[in-house]
């Protein structure tokens, strides 16, 4: 029998925190997720523009949030399943499976984990928006509202009292809505983001907020006819101009835009 | 002494058993948790610290190209070790790679990426390794040894330029991963990036060449002033539409008379 080799000290750590936060709150027919677009290291900014939310399908949102280059891999590694999954089975995976493997994908890796916080958001098979969110090992849940990142500390009570109502108390004869309108979400989402890059120095310089409508549903009909800076990224559309044309879209099932604020850069 | 010949190294697949050692999972040193795989895994050696190293390394974009600089100086320790190493190492017809850190790994990249154009010139297929894919190739083997706690211990800034568009990116020893405008690694990220900063965000497509390269030395004057690991010997690579020039090594002009004046610094006793 050969020896076996007893603990080594090393000195090399394999992880970094590249800071920045994420977001996503579900709708009753829509989804939203958000995450600025700084990445730093300690008290650098390494880039103020490097992506932390992608699209996965058409109606599949993930933002990962932790150590960069574990995110990035990550997010590559879920990427090629999903191709995977289309050649095999010539449709796009439901969100729960999506969940479910991120999980399993996550939970491979327990003993030298990815460094990293997803959320998952989307439209769910019965058109309701669903956001799940995801630990470093793969434990999951879902739920309405979920923020993670170095300003979680900040946002996720924020939602709390914005999103469940926690510490509030509806007047009489005005209970409190079930569901929040789109623009209503859109704007707690960029006050989340402007608040936590006034308080925390690693978020800020941009702001991508991704939003996944349900089948048949426009940004007309929920309000949002005309914003700047708004581009639909649904694959079925090619709209390389990059302005959303409502209307003259060839989406049929769910439709994907993205939303892109600048925040402040100091 | 290992007894097992397909301890040795050999390949551990059910399908290639040269030494007839079958039935393999029951071989007492494989796929037990633990053991080594490798029975001479206790003479491997790993980059655990750097030796001889490089400082920082900056680029920038400008109008038509991009430009990335480094000094020539390779320390050991404290000591200024060899004064006359390059830092700046030409992949293929369109990049630039720069690196700071340890040096012997950084020479071991350069033969990799030396081979990979080499075995991608042989397909013959009319098609070249851009910045971008060489980037993702280095990324990726940074990335892969890291996660083999095995690092290649460098900060390496990619340049080049390609179909009209200039590229920069920066990668380093734990596969961390960015682009920017302006880029600057090791004590370069605290006192070159922010004047690189101030001078290039927002006019990348503005600064002609002479502008650029004036602003990489006087960042390179600043780092050698302030970063005791630097030399005022230096180079320049440069990538636009014609392709990749290194500069021969360029000695900045310093004044340090300065200095005489400085309490504690120059020739007053008290």
């Amino acid at each position: 029998m050969s020896p076996t080799v007893g603990p080594v000290s090393r000195d090399f750590n394999p992880y970094s925190d590249n800071g920045g936060t994420i977001l996503a709150i579900a709708g009753e027919d829509f989804a939203v997720v958000a995450g600025d677009t700084r990445q730093s290291e300690g008290y650098n900014i390494q880039t103020r523009y490097a992506p932390k939310v992608f699209r996965l399908t058409d109606k599949a949102v993930l933002a990962v949030n932790g150590f960069a280059a574990d995110g990035n891999m990550f997010v590559k590694k879920v990427k090629q399943r999903l191709e995977w999954y289309r050649h095999a089975h010539g449709k796009d995976m439901q969100l729960r499976a999506i969940a479910r493997m991120i999980q399993t994908m996550l939970y491979a890796k327990r003993f030298f984990p990815y460094y990293v916080y997803n959320i998952l958001g989307g439209i769910e098979e019965d058109g309701s928006g669903a956001v799940y969110s995801f630990d470093p090992v793969g434990s999951y849940e879902r739920e309405a509202c979920r923020a993670a990142g170095a300003a979680q500390s900040l946002v996720q009570p924020f939602l709390d009292n914005q999103i469940y109502f926690k510490n509030q108390t509806p007047a009489i004869d005005a209970p409190f809505p079930r569901h929040l309108p789109l623009s209503h979400v859109l704007s707690i989402v960029t006050d989340s983001f402007t608040s936590a890059t006034e308080r925390h120095i690693e978020v800020g310089d941009g702001l991508e907020i991704y939003i996944i409508l349900a089948k048949g549903k426009t940004l007309s009909g929920l309000g949002l006819d005309g914003v700047k800076g708004l581009s639909e990224v649904t694959s079925t559309v090619d709209d390389s101009d990059g302005s959303a044309s409502e209307g003259e879209s060839l989406a049929e099932g769910e439709r994907i835009f993205v939303l892109r604020r600048e925040l402040k850069k100091d | 002494m290992d007894h097992f010949p397909t301890n040795w190294g050999r390949p551990r697949n059910e399908a290639v058993d040269l030494y007839n050692t079958y039935p393999l999972h029951l071989r007492p040193d494989n796929g037990t948790y633990g053991r080594p795989k490798d029975s001479f895994e206790e003479g491997v050696q790993r980059t655990r610290q750097p030796i001889v190293t490089g400082t920082s390394v900056l680029a920038i974009k400008f109008k038509d190209g991009v430009i990335v600089a480094a000094d020539n100086l390779a320390s050991y320790g404290s000591l200024a070790r060899f004064k006359d190493i390059q830092r700046l190492h030409a992949v293929g017809t369109h990049t630039v790679i720069g690196a700071g850190g340890d040096m012997s790994d950084f020479q071991h990249i350069q033969h990799d990426l030396d081979s990979l154009i080499i075995s991608e010139f042989s397909e013959g297929d009319g098609h070249a390794l851009g910045p971008a894919e060489i980037y993702e190739y280095l990324s990726q083997v940074m990335y892969a040894r890291r996660s083999k706690m095995n690092p290649l211990w460098n900060s390496i800034l990619v340049g080049g330029w390609k179909d009209g568009k200039s590229f920069l990116g920066y990668v380093d020893l734990i596969g961390t991963t960015y682009s920017a405008s302006t880029l600057a690694t090791g004590y370069g990220a605290y006192i070159a990036q922010p004047l690189l900063r101030k001078a290039v965000e927002g006019r990348e497509n503005e600064l002609t060449e002479e502008e650029a390269v004036k602003i990489v030395e006087e960042s390179l004057k600043v780092l050698f002033y302030r970063d005791a690991r630097s030399l005022n010997k230096y180079q320049i690579a440069i990538v636009n539409e014609k392709g990749v020039s290194i500069s021969d090594s360029r000695i900045a002009p310093t004044e340090w008379s300065f200095a005489e004046g400085i309490r504690g610094y120059g020739a007053q006793t008290q």
